[in-house]
């Protein structure tokens, strides 16, 4: 439990001239010891408060979304708390959402460094929606670290102050004689004292303020190490619990017959009674998405759900398709505003298209919720509790009191869990039906209904003279993303910090997160949004990799123009802005062996990428050529294989250097998918794909054989952000190979999406497919 | 209701339920063996890939009834046991490479990556880059590589 602030003492005198690692945070009562810090205080960062918001168009230079989030935090003064426990160990509820990105990972690090605990004596778990932190409890922008890095060292330094006194107490010695080491307080005279004998002793009746300095980085033993992660042995031995595994009393496998195109919903059901007379099926109600039926199994809600007769409203995009789509946003373009330009200088201009993409994890959308006349208790991953709590509240017509919501660790994210989707319908389901249900989504309906990365075009046009770039504009048109998850929220009071003031949320949040990082002139980028009809979100990361990887096609253009030997890196290197962004290169470049000898066919590309604090750089080389493309696996998608990617990254500060390698793994697995393989054909108002083999996500079979993940050593100190950042680079780096692979730089992604269906799309009605029963025969 | 009865990680199971409901539901809804996990329900993401007499087979295509009395179903629950230990040297090498991320597929890709090793063994090989392209198991958060890395050194302890 975590108490407020407001019942607090100090002891301590403000000290004279607070030096940058001095910070104030307190020591709670409570039966053992609690030490706490506000999470986004204003006091850790005190000149950040007050940064100056450059104007348009370069906001996102100085002044990005991590500092925007960072930002909105400070004036919601609550508390996180670590306990120490008289078993030695020390525990944590992180109010972020685990959904494989490694922060209960890096978290215990961070606590385990500061407090000279052993890493396995530290237990994170998740925290459930706490209203008092208003939007400081959002998982999103890849953040976590960067805005919880310095409140939860200091609160594990106030707790190690207070186990010294304590120690100091009880082996009558001096404070400044004594030192802590894995759990222990030692003293210079060999005497030693466990945490866990110091959990009571510290203990205090009131809290207090505490002042403390923080460990100097130079002395980090765990911070900036190799760990693997915490909950490794639980994954691989089948025991980590998703919300699908949990067992609530009673809460029966439910599952929503959904409409056959998207927002369509329910009018009226033909045959409930005949439905819930089938075997295992305890109940059929209509909720507002679709009519939902629990039952004793899944697979008998699967047989419920086909067998529903139901008559649909229609949905919000009945009359749309791909074609239909891309005209509306071709007309909604901004116009260029092309500066006064020498005569003479000439332009690259181009349009590139970037389709609808499923951010669906593997974990489909799941919930359980018991919702009873006077309460409701809700699980589920999400990222954003605590809109969670309120949107369920008042579809539930309850109080937010009366609802309880537990952050269950979620099976991916990559945006999806931003929204609770499943647990608005497991909320309404349960309610109607008077029993707890766990409900969950079927595949198809991930793809037909889920979250969608929205569809968009990109216009760049870069002008050039001689030697030197003299601009280049991008106008971003894109089908409207949902921010309805809380970043709007966090945004509104804001909004007056905003530049101009007349911008959209969804316009705010581009310029916010949008650069161009090379020394290119009379630079401006402008994005416009059309037709909220869809299901749209972000989809590990919002707009930077489609934006990115129309600026780099482009600027492959620009170097095969500007410089005699046409090279992309070394144009690179001389145009961009940041020597982050240069080392990287530079470094990229080196391992990757850049400009090697290669075969016709095959070939390199390289691309940069700087966001959340942080600097990369991707070398990927791919192989076009037919025996590879057309290489045979069975009912797979092929095409070309890239072959290698070396990628740097540069995150300030890499709390977790396994943890920041395995996610630019993933955020390269993305960016391959994104330039090569992977999107949602959209027909007359549905997504014709419905299963794995239809969405042709990264398989093995396009895994890059090599792969090489530097981590550049500390920079800024002041960790950046990783779940999302690998994307954007590694799309454009195999777009730019792509493009000098095969002679023909790409307009469109991925690059196979006009190409026939390599499978046959599945019936909208009923909206899910049966499950086969020839299982036995494809054993190997 | 008809009764089903096989062997589960090495004990007998008897459970009441419909001849045609999949196993991979009388595994998880009746049986509360959540190791398996459901990601398509139509034998194409593979994260509910589980072992039937040793081979790798997904739960979620087999109706119950088509499991004789006789046949073993070993989940990513009774991997270790197989080989008599508290871990499966496949588990061992998923550690030492740090390969689960969220960590939903893989119990599917340990099991997978078990029966590949053996199946490559019994052709009288090692596995190769071109059977690691064969395994077909999704991973939406992108561990690939490491699995790749990892089954080869799985392999070597098998
Ligand atoms: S759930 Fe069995 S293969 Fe996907
Ligand atoms: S680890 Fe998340 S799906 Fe594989």
């Amino acid at each position: 439990m975590v108490q407020q602030p407001d019942d607090i003492t100090s002891d301590d005198a403000t000290p004279d001239g607070v030096d940058r690692r001095q910070f104030i945070g307190y020591l709670l009562a409570g039966s053992t010891l609690i030490a706490a810090a506000p999470l986004g205080s204003g006091i850790f960062a005190p000149d950040r408060a007050d940064a100056a918001i450059p104007s348009v168009p370069e906001l996102a230079d100085v002044f990005d979304l991590t500092d925007l989030q960072t930002l909105a935090a400070m004036p919601t003064s609550n508390l996180i708390a670590i306990q120490i426990h008289t078993d030695g160990t020390a525990s944590f509820a992180l109010p972020r959402a685990e959904v494989g990105q490694g922060i209960t990972t890096s978290t215990a690090m961070i606590i385990a460094e500061e407090l000279d605990l052993p890493l396995d004596k530290v237990h994170i778990t998740l925290a459930p929606a706490r209203p008092e932190l208003v939007f400081n409890q959002l998982t999103g922008g890849s953040n976590t670290t960067n805005s919880t890095y310095t409140p939860i060292r200091v609160a594990a330094a106030i707790a190690r102050g207070a186990l010294l006194d304590a120690a100091a107490i009880l082996l009558g010695d001096n404070v400044h004689n004594l030192s802590t080491q894995l759990g222990q307080v030692i003293a210079k005279s060999g005497a030693k004292v466990s945490y866990g004998d110091l959990a009571l002793k510290a203990a205090i009746p009131k809290s207090t303020t505490k002042h403390v300095t923080l460990k100097d980085a130079s002395s980090f033993k765990i911070i900036g190490t190799p760990q693997k992660r915490i909950d490794a042995h639980d994954i691989v031995t089948g025991k980590k619990t998703f919300a699908m595994d949990m067992s609530v009393p009673n809460a029966l496998p439910t599952m929503v017959c959904r409409a056959p195109s998207i927002k369509g919903t329910p009018k009226s059901v033909q045959n409930a009674a005949e439905v819930k007379a089938m075997p295992g099926i305890t109940d059929v109600a209509m909720i507002s998405t679709g009519v939902a039926v629990r039952g004793e199994t899944f697979g008998q809600c699967i047989d419920a759900v086909r067998a529903l007769q139901v008559t649909w409203n229609k949905g919000t995009e009945d009359a749309s398709s791909d074609a239909t789509i891309l005209a509306a946003l071709k007309r909604a373009e901004l116009p260029m505003v092309l500066p006064k330009l020498p005569l003479l200088t000439k332009s690259i201009d181009a349009t590139f298209t970037f389709r609808f993409a499923s951010n669906t994890a593997l974990e489909p959308n799941c919930a359980i919720a018991d919702v009873r006349k006077d309460g409701a208790e809700i699980w589920a991953g999400m990222k954003s509790p605590l809109v969670a709590q309120k949107e369920i509240a008042s579809k539930l017509g309850m109080t937010i009191k009366q609802v309880k919501v537990n952050v269950v660790e979620g099976g991916g994210s990559f945006g999806r869990k931003l929204f609770q989707d499943a647990a608005l319908e497991a909320a309404e389901a349960s309610q109607a039906m008077g029993k707890p249900v766990k409900l969950m989504w079927h595949r198809t309906d991930e793809f037909r209904h889920g979250r969608t990365h929205p569809m968009s075009t990109s216009h760049v046009r870069a002008s050039y003279l001689g030697k030197e770039v003299l601009a280049c504009e991008q106008r971003h048109t894109s089908i409207s993303t949902d921010f309805t998850h809380g970043l709007g929220e966090m945004l509104t009071s804001y909004a007056a910090k905003l530049p101009a003031g007349d911008y959209t949320f969804a316009q705010s949040i581009f310029m916010l997160t949008q650069t161009t990082p090379y020394n290119f002139g009379v630079t401006t980028q402008l994005l416009n949004e059309v037709d909220k009809g869809f299901n749209t979100g972000s989809m590990r990361n919002i707009y930077s990799p489609n934006v990115r990887c129309a600026q780099e096609l482009i600027v492959d253009q620009l170097a095969a123009q500007l410089r005699p030997d046409k090279d992309p890196y070394k144009f690179r290197q001389q145009f961009l802005k940041d020597p982050r962004m240069r080392a990287v290169l530079d470094k990229a470049a080196e391992v990757g062996d850049w400009g090697r000898a290669m075969p016709t066919g095959t070939a390199q590309g390289i691309a940069v990428h700087a966001e959340y604090k942080g600097a990369c750089a991707a070398v990927v080389e791919i192989d076009c050529r037919p025996a590879t493309v057309n290489r045979k696996i069975p009912e797979a998608y092929t095409g070309p294989r890239v072959t290698k990617v070396v990628f740097v990254v540069d995150v300030g500060l890499p709390v977790n250097p396994l943890g920041l390698q395995a996610q630019m793994m993933g955020g390269i697995m993305d960016g391959i998918a994104l330039a090569l393989s992977s999107s949602l054909h959209l027909e007359n108002g549905h997504f014709a794909e419905g299963s794995w083999d239809d969405y042709h996500y990264t398989r093995q079979w396009n895994t890059p054989p090599e792969l090489e993940l530097v981590v550049m050593p500390t920079t800024t100190g002041v960790p950046g952000g990783a779940g999302e950042f690998g994307v954007a680079a590694s799309f454009a780096a195999t777009a730019c190979a792509y493009a000098r692979a095969t002679g023909t730089m790409p307009t469109e992604f991925p690059i196979n999406h006009q190409e026939a269906f390599t499978f046959t799309p599945l019936p909208v009605s009923p909206p899910i497919p049966q499950s086969p029963t020839n299982g036995l025969q494809t054993t190997y | 209701m008809p009764t089903q009865k096989f062997t589960l990680n090495g004990k007998p199971v008897a459970v009441d339920v419909e001849d045609d409901v999949r196993l991979l539901w009388v595994l998880r809804d009746k049986l509360g063996v959540t190791g398996p996990k459901y990601g398509c329900g139509l034998n194409v993401c593979k994260s509910c890939t589980s072992h039937i007499n040793g081979k790798a087979f997904n739960p979620c295509s087999v109706p119950v009834s088509d499991i004789k009395a006789t046949d073993e179903v070993t989940t990513i629950e009774g991997l270790a046991d197989t080989v008599g230990s508290t871990l499966h040297p496949m588990q061992e090498a998923w550690l030492e490479i740090d390969v689960a991320q969220c960590g939903y597929c893989q119990p599917g890709q340990i099991m997978a990556a078990v029966a590949k090793v053996k199946q490559v063994r019994a052709a009288g090989r090692e596995i190769t880059d071109a059977d690691l392209d064969e395994i077909r198991n999704i991973c939406r958060c992108g561990t690939y590589h490491r699995i790749r890395e990892a089954i080869v050194k799985g392999a070597e302890g098998m």
